[in-house]
């Protein structure tokens, strides 16, 4: 089960990567977003794998999972929303003020 | 009470007075400026009081006393001595600067940045902890660098300025590095520890590299050679400024910090060696090049440096009684010097110039000046009866001493008695040039004397010069012997203050340096020439120049080499660089990639998802040209991110991806209308497959690690938050009592970033013009059909329901999975659904349009949660819960974390709500008219009507067309309908 978590993080970095080399704005928020999946997967895992022990206290809880990975993801699942926002945000900008949506505002190549 | 806190606060607390006084008219901030520094004055006094006494007063207030850190304060003789000369001659300088500043010139900027100044210089005397003084030794560097530039029209004064903030901001580096090394020699960085080590100071290893920071601290703030060149730039400065910096306070920073760290450091043959080399070059060159300088404040700046040479090999020589005549000469020169710029400021002020070849003969037209002017400049030339004589011929009488005790010591007196002929040249050349030798040539102005109150500062001063040089006894003795124990940390040696100690070597020096001086003035002519020959030939001023230049090519250099302007070339970098230290960390190999943890079994469903998941993030990247279909496969990707989470024990993990997930696709999809439907194909074979191989390489980096991390086992700190969450945070949920209660600080900063990022964008928004596209991605028009009945009335009636499970989530949060972040995206995702179905118009007819007020409640009532505790007398954001028994429900918990998790709940509804609806309401004023006349910008006026009903697309983003009919509907902050722009 690590492997294939590993392989996944590993595939959504590589698309990540790929994509946030694009020279267009809006393939470079997709590769960001999947760079944020691969990141809060990997933040996520640092806390280990477990599976059926959520971390909410009961009596009949056989263990818990790791919680404090978990709290710091959360907020960074939705900062990464707000991130997202901010940066597409950005791209209109960019297009409405240049004219064409190259990373670098320069007009077709 | 902490006075000596106070005494340096007040003249900050009086810079703000004196700007605002000089609203009221041009002269209330002199006098506020004054009344500020008698009052520091009046703090001070009583002080000194336990000073005579013998005693050093110490005064701390402390701040992170768990680190040793507090603000504390000394008050002994040196920092008395020097408190009454940054005070007594401050109070001079405003009233002369009050008659000396032109109408044009801003009273309430000048005594404003003085008082600055001020306070930042006795900051630095009145430290007692060494980190604390470097504080203020960098504010006297910028307060400096406003009062040079004071004039700054002027690209002489600007120029002037930037350079001594240079230099002496670089020294101030130097001086960190050097005390943070001598606060570790010494176990402490209070002054008082400092000083009682000396021994284990000097036997340090590092001794040597410390003492050399610290030289060079002080050597550039004292205007040393090589770094002396800045201090004559640094007279394009009004001359009252020139007359307190280059005088009484600023250079003697330098002076003063090797007089403070006297018994500390002082005493070695580094110590001797370089403090008394660099002493004698500066004595030497100063006192050479003053002689031919033309400007009547280049020669004083250049007899500053000399006298500053001269102090600082005092230090250098480093006998007892060096120390005393060391200290002595700083209190000589500061009041001699500042009336000789006094003096110069009166004669540029009544001549028009300040050039010595065309000012003579002004005897005949300011006697009294003159006179006041002459005393000045004899106690400068160590005249006898005046002050400066005392204290050269200790100084005479030391180098005579010191030099029977080394090799090559006969060159010695030789080269301090050839610096005292230069002395007494140039001292002589000020008098003479200026108030006689002839007439006046071509002055811009007819001088006379100046106004009354004017010359009272001079008089003082000069006053003082001659109590001091006839009445030694009486009048400096006490307080010198005071600051010179405090130097010496010890009794003071005996002294003698005599004007006549018989026949003695010294007295034999100062006789052949007046004789010299005479002479050399005499025989001037042949000197000029050689001076004007080599003039710019060797001029420290250029070294700086290529320097300076020199580093801002290399860093323009550096800067161009990475950035050419492309984004993708530096990330391409960013990412290569990251891959190779990555990879540097993996190449030694001594440990293995693979841990020791047991591993979970693989299910067959997992195996499935992670298959999908793989293949649709492939597809997303191969397909990432059909802009709408990869914006829909992440989505589903983020669905598959969504039930790793419930996989793996994360409920809440699981929530917020899943409902993040979708305002994210909203989002995108609102944003893809106004970007091209499809990208171009645009990149190289070559560049795809570097960026593909870069991909690969990253990928297969992030999987390497989190393989690596996975498989090791590991402590963690969870068990405490497990064991505490219930009894101390009154919740189950222990990842919503961390974001809530333990880490409720940073949920806090979250939360505002996510505020902060809204309004950024509300922001950008506003003034942003976009035209909408005609046709979509496959060449149809955009349709405006009316909303789809079923969805709007499915949403409707699911609205009340989606609420109530918002509301549901919100309140469990603390017990089950849930919480603000997770109800405030059920509810905004409940609320934008509404927006799709039904359209702007109708949404808003029902819903309030504007979302600040909610973000700012949120905010709010998170704070006020966090400062009740404080009530209670808890820290900040402590949680406190209760049990309560409700009917029908039965028991029920009440946490008044859950306030805080209210507050995060509407600024997570507020901020997504009004990034995504005030997009979608861009659309509304986006769209082209399709009437015949099409204007570029389009308006709200685009009617459904309008469309050729034979060109309706099979699929349609239903919530477009509804946005376009809310554009005569814009919230109240929104823009005029039909005027988008």
């Amino acid at each position: 089960m690590e492997a294939l978590l590993a392989l996944v993080i590993g595939v959504l970095t590589a698309c990540g990567v790929y994509l946030t080399l694009r020279g267009r704005t809006f393939p470079v928020v997709l590769g960001l977003t999947f760079l944020s999946y691969a990141v809060n997967l990997f933040l996520f895992a640092m806390g280990r794998l477990a599976i059926g022990r959520p971390p909410i206290i009961g009596e009949a809880a056989a263990g818990y999972a790791d919680p404090l990975p978990q709290a710091l993801v959360l907020t960074a699942i939705v900062i990464g929303f707000a991130m997202t926002a901010f940066v597409i945000m950005l791209a209109l900008k960019a297009r409405a003020e240049l004219g064409n949506d190259h990373v670098d505002g320069r007009a077709d190549r | 009470m902490n006075t000596l806190l106070l005494a340096v606060i007040t003249p900050y607390l009086g810079a703000a007075l004196a700007a605002w006084a000089s609203r009221h008219g041009r002269l209330h901030s002199a006098w506020v400026a004054a009344a500020v520094t008698l009052f520091a004055l009046a703090l001070i006094l009583p002080e000194a009081v336990a000073v005579f006494a013998g005693e050093t007063v110490i005064q701390r207030l402390p701040w992170m006393p768990s680190v040793g850190l507090a603000l504390s304060f000394r008050l002994d003789g040196l920092a008395l001595l020097f408190a009454l000369l940054i005070l007594g001659i401050g109070l001079l300088i405003i009233l002369y600067a009050r008659y000396y500043l032109s109408e044009r010139d801003s009273m309430g900027r000048f005594y404003a940045y003085l008082l600055l100044f001020m306070g930042a210089m006795l900051g630095i005397v009145l430290s007692e902890n060494v980190i604390q003084l470097l504080v203020f030794w960098e504010l006297t560097s910028l307060a400096s660098f406003l009062l040079i530039s004071y004039w700054q029209h002027r690209e002489d004064a600007r120029n002037g300025a930037r350079m001594a903030l240079a230099v002496t901001g670089a020294g101030g580096l130097a001086l960190l590095a050097g005390f943070l090394l001598l606060g570790e020699m010494a176990g402490g960085y209070e002054l008082s520890v400092i000083l009682a080590s000396g021994d284990t100071i000097r036997a340090h290893p590092s001794y040597v590299p410390m003492l050399i920071l610290v030289l060079l601290g002080v050597f550039t703030k004292s205007a040393q050679f090589p770094f002396h060149f800045w201090l004559p730039h640094a007279m394009a400065a009004p001359t009252p400024v020139s007359a307190y910096l280059h005088s009484a306070t600023m250079v003697k920073a330098g002076v003063f910090l090797l007089a403070r760290l006297f018994p500390a450091l002082s005493g070695t043959w580094e110590w001797s060696h370089i403090v008394g080399g660099v002493g004698l070059a500066t004595l030497l060159t100063g006192a050479y090049i003053a002689l031919f300088k033309h400007d009547l404040k280049g020669l004083l700046a250049y007899s500053t440096i000399s006298h500053l040479g001269l102090i600082t090999t005092l230090f250098g020589i480093g006998t007892p009684l060096a120390a005393v005549a060391g200290v002595f000469h700083i209190i000589n020169h500061a009041t001699f010097k500042a009336s000789l710029f006094m003096a110069a400021g009166i004669i540029d002020h009544e001549c028009g110039t300040r050039d010595m070849r065309r000012i003579n003969g002004l005897w005949k037209y300011m006697p009294y000046t003159a006179t006041l002017a002459m005393v000045a400049a004899a106690a400068m030339a160590g005249v006898p009866l005046f002050n400066g004589f005392l204290s050269k011929e200790m100084f005479f009488a030391e180098a005579v001493s010191m030099g029977t005790q080394m090799r090559f010591g006969w060159l010695l007196p030789l080269v301090v008695t050839v610096a005292g002929v230069f002395a007494v040249a140039y001292s002589l050349r000020f008098i003479h040039d200026v108030f006689f030798n002839g007439e006046p040539v071509d002055l811009p102005r007819t001088p006379h004397e100046p106004p009354r109150w004017m010359k009272v500062p001079v008089e003082v001063l000069v006053a003082l010069c001659l109590l001091v040089g006839i009445l030694p006894g009486l009048t400096v003795e006490p307080i010198l012997a005071l600051a010179a124990a405090a130097v010496l940390q010890a009794p003071p040696p005996a002294f003698d203050l005599a004007i006549w100690h018989g026949l003695s070597p010294a007295m034999l020096m100062s006789v052949v340096a007046l004789a010299g001086g005479l002479l050399v003035y005499a025989g001037r002519r042949p000197l000029f020439d050689l001076a004007a020959h080599w003039e710019g030939r060797v001029d420290a001023r250029a070294v700086y120049d290529r320097l300076l230049q020199g580093l801002f090519a290399l860093a323009g250099g550096v800067t161009r080499a990475l950035d050419t302007g492309s984004l993708q070339r530096l990330l391409v970098l960013f990412f290569a660089s990251a891959l190779v230290l990555g990879a540097a960390g993996l190449v030694d190999g001594a440990t293995p990639l693979t841990g020791s943890r047991t591993l979970l079994e693989v299910d067959g469903v997992s195996l499935t998802a992670a298959i999908g998941l793989v293949a649709a993030a492939i597809a997303a990247v191969l397909l990432h040209r059909q802009r709408l279909t990869a914006l829909i496969i992440m989505g589903a990707v983020g669905l598959v991110v969504a039930l790793i989470f419930v996989k793996f024990s994360a409920p809440d993990l699981a929530l917020t991806q899943l409902s993040v997930e979708v305002v994210t696709v909203v989002l995108l999809l609102l944003a893809l209308y106004f970007l091209p439907q499809t990208g171009p194909a645009e990149s190289s074979g070559v560049r795809r497959t570097r960026d593909a191989v870069l991909a690969v390489a990253a990928g297969g980096g992030a999987a390497a690690l989190a393989w690596a991390v996975l498989t090791r086992p590991y402590e963690s700190i969870a068990g405490y938050f497990l064991d505490k969450s219930l009894p101390e945070g009154g919740g189950g949920n222990v990842v919503n009592v961390i974001l809530v209660d333990f880490r409720g600080y940073d949920t806090l900063g979250e939360i505002t970033v996510l505020a902060l990022a809204g309004l950024g964008i509300y922001a950008m928004l506003e003034r942003i013009h976009l035209p909408g596209p005609e046709r979509d991605a496959e060449g149809r028009p955009w349709n405006w059909d009316t909303h789809p009945v079923i969805m709007a009335s499915l949403t409707r009636l699911l609205l009340p329901l989606a609420l109530l499970t918002s509301v549901f989530i919100l309140l469990r949060g603390h017990n089950l999975p849930g919480g603000g972040f997770i109800a405030g995206l059920v509810t905004a995702v409940a609320l934008i659904m509404q927006y799709l179905a039904n359209g702007v118009t109708w949404t808003h007819a029902r819903l309030p349009a504007n979302f600040h007020p909610i973000i700012g409640w949120g905010l709010g009532i998170a704070l006020a949660t966090g400062l009740a505790s404080w009530g209670f007398e808890h820290p900040f954001l402590t949680s406190t819960f209760g049990h309560m028994h409700w009917p029908l429900v039965g028991d029920f918990e009440l946490a008044s974390a859950m306030a805080f998790d209210l507050g995060v709940y509407l600024v997570v509804v507020g901020a997504t709500l009004l990034i995504l609806v005030y997009l979608g309401l861009m659309h509304g004023a986006s769209h082209p008219t399709l009437s015949p006349d099409p204007s570029p910008r389009g308006g709200g006026e685009a009617r459904p009507s309008s469309l050729p009903q034979g060109e309706r697309a099979g699929w349609e983003p239903g919530f477009y067309e509804d946005f376009t009919n809310s554009s005569t509907n814009l919230p109240p902050r929104g823009r005029e309908p039909g005027r988008a722009d």
